[in-house]
């Protein structure tokens, strides 16, 4: 008898997913509890299970598409049945039922009718003598030392096969929500993959915040083109929503970083004293490191299209200017390409027009990213507000000079601090101080500009 | 501090309650003459007299019928079963009448009399003489269930019930009545329906009653040596249930076994891990695991009536895979 | 109670089968036992000339038979539910054993119990709004038909296990010995209740422990559909008694006086000599054995039903008193009348009694006194 193979809910708020792989060929035979796709959650990746033994006769749903939960994706069944009628079905490519549970509950049925499984407690020697429980599983729940035939221990099967859902005990569950820790982004250690209170401990001091940024790390493909579309992934669709819930249109967070502008420094008075026509400014510095660091981070330089999010390949960098009338940012185009004197000048020459408001249209749209530079003003920090649809900016504030402790020595640096606001739907915080990073790297070490 | 046995702490207390009040008498087989089947009477027939240590034909009915009705009219028996096994042929009275008369009669004839006896196998006395009947008799609305693990309880619980004007089931235990412990040769009681957290441990709870308590003793101080330390909760009382001093401790260790000389179906364990689920389910980190009784008959041979008890190894392996250690 | 509807309504006529009124001497000598029974009973009785409690044992009689009869009616209007097994036959058997007791005596007795709950002096009133399972009932509504107890008149109640109850009343003699008192103890049971283990084992104390207790088999030739030689290896089975080395007697159940006089001696025999007695008074159900079984007609013919019809205890005694003129038709029909009344005014109370409060749901599973609490305790004895 033919088993469906459904998508199923494998977070405890997963209403659809998306398959991301699949880990069995049409053909290859199967076990009960055995993984046989990756499907990626509102959470992370989980693994998709067979829940009968048999042959994988059908892959209905393609890698990289989604389906809501309850949806057919798959075919089980021996290897010379007659499944045209379950695949059949699948042609609408809507699922039967119209809530997200009931699907579900559809599929744990089905799993009893084909794998023998149930949820309904048995005997201990029913549970051991269940063919359908896989070894792996089997060896779970066998305890370390078998409390002996006067001792009832619950049953516990593999993770998944309980309706989908990672395991956690009520108390993880609890002290999770009273930490604040998703947790559906951790790995359980107890039996079966069930998440225990030692997990959400561990989780709370450090492990699983990283297990939960490196599953949301987005994978960026590259390509020739000006610009690629990504499909919003479910986490980054979750964090999208979640994220604006809580703080508004855009969700900033921001990042300061205090550069050692001293290299920098000697680097333009060495040019200076070669001519005025060398001079270079530190405005004109640091948007030739944004560039270049842009170009190496183009996870920061995009724009977020509601739907997706649009990872731009080139790199035209937005110059906030403060005219009489208020901001306009005009654009430096395919900064990363430019040559210092190129952006020295074209800065130069945006700003002036900017200021004589005859910037044209097309001067000052288009930017991937933006610097906003008061540093003159004498402010030596401030927040800038995000332009749309970018989800970066950089705030510059002014260079001065500051003892600084160096290898037991007070040292005096020019100094200069850079606040980076980042929008969370699309920049994490990792991935933007990474970004910081690099360009702290370009600053302090202007020769890296031109590596 | 006295150190007598459960036996003779059992019959320091009837001795006190038959010395304070004379509507208290003692009724059973081979409880005067004989001077008890257990030697808990010991002396009775000599310093109470015959009219108040009665030795009956070997008839648990008829007797335990004598017991209510006279209960019913004022006196305050206390009937002891040479064993619980026994007792079934009187399940009637116990049941029907003895649980029972005050509700049907609207209040007015009550029933303060105690059923007492050794409860539970063992040793090597096969299926008929080796069974735990405390889930039978703490089903019944009606009664009050104690279930003393230690002499010090076995003394306070007797006077409590033979004061209680409620019918009270006493449930002993054969091999508990040479274990010994302190007593204090004053008169105290121990109120019915309190639990007694006996060992403190925050790791995991193991809730149990009456002989497992020694169990569980045994089972916190080897667990103690791998640094596991366990509460043991002793329900003292299986009816009604203290089920407060049960969600203390589980809130507390999120973990708990339960532990129980009965069979599985339907036992006190059952009830347990009900009040548990109900009062703690945010506080579990883990299912709760039962210990009891295999569910069979008890069997003859050494080595097969060892392998259906509970036991210590058993209890050990429970805690341990309640707080996922391999 | 599997009874339905239309079997209910069925039997709404003859309700009021008994025709007491109308019953003469010369009628009763129809039957030869009957004017047998009323010459051995009525002449030899030591009351003769006691016009006074003459009187009130037909009262109790006429009462118990009049307050059934309305039962059977509430019963089919779904007024009293659950089992109901009705005495009507058997007034003589617990008028005149009550007759005889003191008010510190104890009765006990089976499911058949509202014609003794009666003749102890138990209000109709409180008995039919126990029927009725209300408030008011004397066990609160909570007891019902099978189940009624009274501490005031200490009738230890109505027990629903056939046999149970016997040990119950061994217990009760016990305890009487044990106070040294001289109350008597008496257990009333069916003929039944005798091959039951629980007999054998009571009777067998109360032999062995010499306890003031008589033991009252009604003898109504059937339990429930099983008649006495189909189920008891003696026919005569006060000779049980001689198994527990205990007096034992046997009489006429029909007839009240010939009742009080053997009821009498076992009681003085417990009362002044602390001996228990096995009595088996043979008498007659004149209803079927609970409201769910027919009157006659499976295990017992029509015909045995009629010929005992013809021995109906307040018809013997109303002849009895008449002959000795102490009753006329007029005074008859006047105590009938009275007694109908009474028995109205007992439906009354008992349709106008409010159902058990919901409280009463908890109320009495358990007391929270102790002995500690020595003067309520006390006040048992």
């Amino acid at each position: 008898m033919a088993t469906k193979v459904v998508m199923e809910a494998l977070s405890p708020t997963m209403e659809e997913g998306r398959l991301v792989k699949w880990l069995k060929n049409e053909g290859d035979a199967v076990k009960s509890g055995e993984p046989i796709a990756e499907v990626e959650t509102d959470k992370a990746v989980m693994e998709l299970v067979a829940r009968a033994d048999g042959v994988l006769r059908k892959r209905i749903l393609g890698e990289g598409t989604a389906a809501p939960v309850g949806q057919l994706v798959g075919v089980i069944g021996t290897a010379d049945e007659n499944i045209d009628a379950l695949v059949g079905g699948a042609a609408g490519g809507a699922p039967a039922a119209t809530s997200a549970a009931k699907p579900a509950e559809q599929t744990i049925a089905n799993a009893n009718e084909t794998a023998g499984a149930s949820s309904v407690p048995r005997s201990r020697d029913q549970a051991q003598g269940e063919a359908s429980m896989p070894p792996q599983e089997k060896a779970a729940s066998a305890p370390p030392q078998s409390p002996g035939p006067g001792a009832s221990a619950p049953r516990q099967d593999g993770a998944p096969s309980n309706g989908g859902r990672a395991k956690s005990s009520p108390l993880a569950r609890r002290l999770a929500n009273e930490r604040g820790i998703d947790i559906g982004a951790m790995q359980g250690s107890g039996p079966g993959g069930r998440i225990v209170k030692r997990d959400v401990e561990s989780a709370a001091a450090g492990g699983g915040q990283q297990a939960a940024a490196r599953a949301a790390t987005p994978v960026r493909p590259r390509s020739d083109a000006d610009f690629e579309d990504v499909a919003l992934t479910q986490i980054r669709k979750t964090i999208a929503r979640r994220l604006s819930e809580s703080i508004g249109p855009i969700p900033t967070f921001y990042l300061t970083a205090e550069i050692d502008l001293t290299k920098a420094s000697e680097l333009r008075e060495a040019m200076l004293e070669m001519g005025d026509e060398y001079k270079v400014s530190f405005n004109d510095i640091i948007l030739k490191a944004t560039a270049t660091a842009l170009a190496q981070h183009p996870e920061v330089n995009a724009h977020w299209l509601g739907d997706k999010i649009r990872y731009h390949n080139r790199v035209h960098l937005g110059m906030a200017v403060a005219t009489d009338d208020g901001l306009i940012v005009p654009v430096i185009f395919d900064a990363d390409q430019k040559r210092m004197s190129e952006i020295s000048a074209e800065a130069k020459s945006l700003a002036k027009k900017a200021r004589e408001r005859k910037l044209k249209p097309e001067e000052y749209t288009g930017s991937t990213f933006s610097v906003s530079n008061l540093g003159m003003f004498g402010i030596d920090q401030f927040t800038a507000i995000i332009n749309p649809p970018e989800v970066g900016i950089l705030a510059i504030g002014a260079v001065e000079e500051k003892p600084v402790i160096v290898d037991d020595d007070i040292e005096v640096q020019k100094r200069m601090r850079l606040t980076m606001s980042c929008d969370h739907r699309v920049v994490d915080g990792a991935v933007g101080a990474k970004f910081l990073q690099t360009l702290r790297r370009m600053l302090e070490n202007p020769l890296m500009l031109v590596y | 501090m006295p150190v007598i046995t459960y036996r003779d702490a059992l019959g320091q207390g009837l001795r006190e309650e038959m010395q304070r009040d004379d509507r208290v008498f003692l009724m059973g087989e081979e409880v005067a003459v004989y001077q008890g089947a257990y030697k808990v009477s010991k002396g009775f027939l000599q310093e109470f007299g015959e009219m108040r240590v009665v030795d009956t034909p070997i008839t648990e009915l008829g007797f335990a019928g004598v017991g209510v009705g006279a209960a019913m009219v004022g006196l305050r028996p206390v009937i002891e079963f040479m064993t619980w096994n026994f007792a079934l042929l009187a399940i009637d009275q116990v049941v029907n009448v003895a649980a029972k008369t005050l509700y049907m009669s609207g209040g007015q004839f009550k029933m303060p009399l105690v059923f007492r006896g050794p409860n539970g196998a063992a040793l090597q006395l096969a299926a008929q003489h080796s069974q735990a009947w405390e889930s039978w008799l703490a089903h019944i609305p009606g009664l009050k269930v104690v279930a003393p693990g230690t002499p010090y309880d076995a003394k306070g619980l007797i006077k409590a019930a033979v004061r209680d004007d409620n019918p009270v089931i006493v449930l002993e235990g054969e091999m508990l009545y040479n274990t010994k412990g302190e007593v204090p040769d004053e008169d105290y009681v121990i109120p019915i329906g309190k639990a007694e957290l006996k060992r403190e441990g925050d790791h995991c709870s193991i809730i149990t009653h009456g002989k497992m308590v020694l169990v569980a003793m045994q089972v916190a101080d080897t667990l103690a040596k791998d640094g596991i330390r366990v509460d043991v909760v002793d329900l003292r009382t299986v009816r009604p249930i203290d089920v407060e001093a049960i969600a203390a401790s589980v809130r507390k260790t999120n973990r708990a076994v339960v532990l129980e000389e009965g069979w599985e179906v339907a036992g006190i364990g059952a009830q347990v891990v009900d009040y548990i689920q109900r009062e703690c389910f945010d506080d579990l980190d883990a299912p709760v695991i039962r210990v009891h009784q295999a569910d069979v008959p008890m069997p003859y041979a050494k080595s097969l009536e060892k392998a259906a008890k509970p036991d210590a190894a058993k209890t050990i392996a429970a805690v341990k895979k309640v707080m996922y250690i391999d | 109670m599997t009874i339905g509807l239309a079997a209910r309504s069925a039997r709404r006529r003859p309700f009021l089968i008994f025709r007491i009124t109308m019953a003469t001497k010369k009628k009763s000598d129809n039957g030869g036992v009957a004017t047998k029974a009323a010459d051995n009973g009525a002449r030899g009785d030591a009351i003769r000339g006691d016009v006074e409690l003459r009187r009130s044992l037909l009262h109790s009689m006429l009462l118990q038979r009049r307050f059934e009869e309305r039962c059977a009616e509430a019963y089919a209007l779904g007024k009293i539910g659950g089992f109901c097994h009705l005495y009507i036959g058997q007034e003589a058997v617990s008028t005149g054993t009550l007759s005889i007791l003191r008010p510190d005596d104890y009765v006990i007795t089976t499911y058949r119990d509202h014609g003794q709950a009666l003749a102890r002096g138990m209000t109709p009133r409180g008995v039919m709004a126990e029927l009725f399972g209300r408030k008011d009932g004397v066990s609160g509504g909570k007891g019902g038909s099978m189940h009624l107890f009274d501490r005031k008149t200490n009738f230890l109640g109505g027990h629903g296990i056939v046999g149970g109850h016997v040990p119950i009343a061994t217990g009760v003699g016990f305890a009487i010995k044990y106070r040294g008192g001289d109350q008597v103890c008496i257990c009333f049971m069916g003929e039944s209740v005798v091959n039951t283990g629980a007999f054998h084992e009571a009777l067998n104390m109360a032999g062995l422990w010499k306890l003031p207790v008589v033991y009252i088999i009604e003898n109504n030739r059937y339990g429930m559909g099983t008649a006495l030689e189909r189920a008891s290896a003696i026919h005569d089975i006060y000779e049980r008694g001689a198994a527990y080395n205990m007096p034992r007697a046997q009489c006429d159940g029909q007839d009240v006086f010939e009742v009080r006089r053997s009821v009498s001696e076992a009681v003085d025999r417990a009362r002044r000599d602390k001996v228990p007695t096995l009595l088996e008074i043979r008498t007659y159900r004149f209803m079927g054995h609970s409201m769910s079984d027919a009157v006659s007609g499976t295990y017992r013919s029509k015909a045995e039903l009629e010929e005992h019809l013809k021995r109906d205890p307040i018809v013997l005694l109303r002849a009895a008193m008449q002959d000795d003129g102490e009753i006329d038709d007029a005074a008859m029909a006047k105590l009938d009348e009275d007694i109908k009344k009474e028995v109205q005014d007992a439906w009354d109370f008992a349709d106008q009694s409010p159902e058990p409060p919901l409280e009463a749901l908890w109320e009495d599973v358990l007391v929270d006194t102790t002995s500690d609490d020595l003067a309520a305790s006390k006040a048992d004895a």
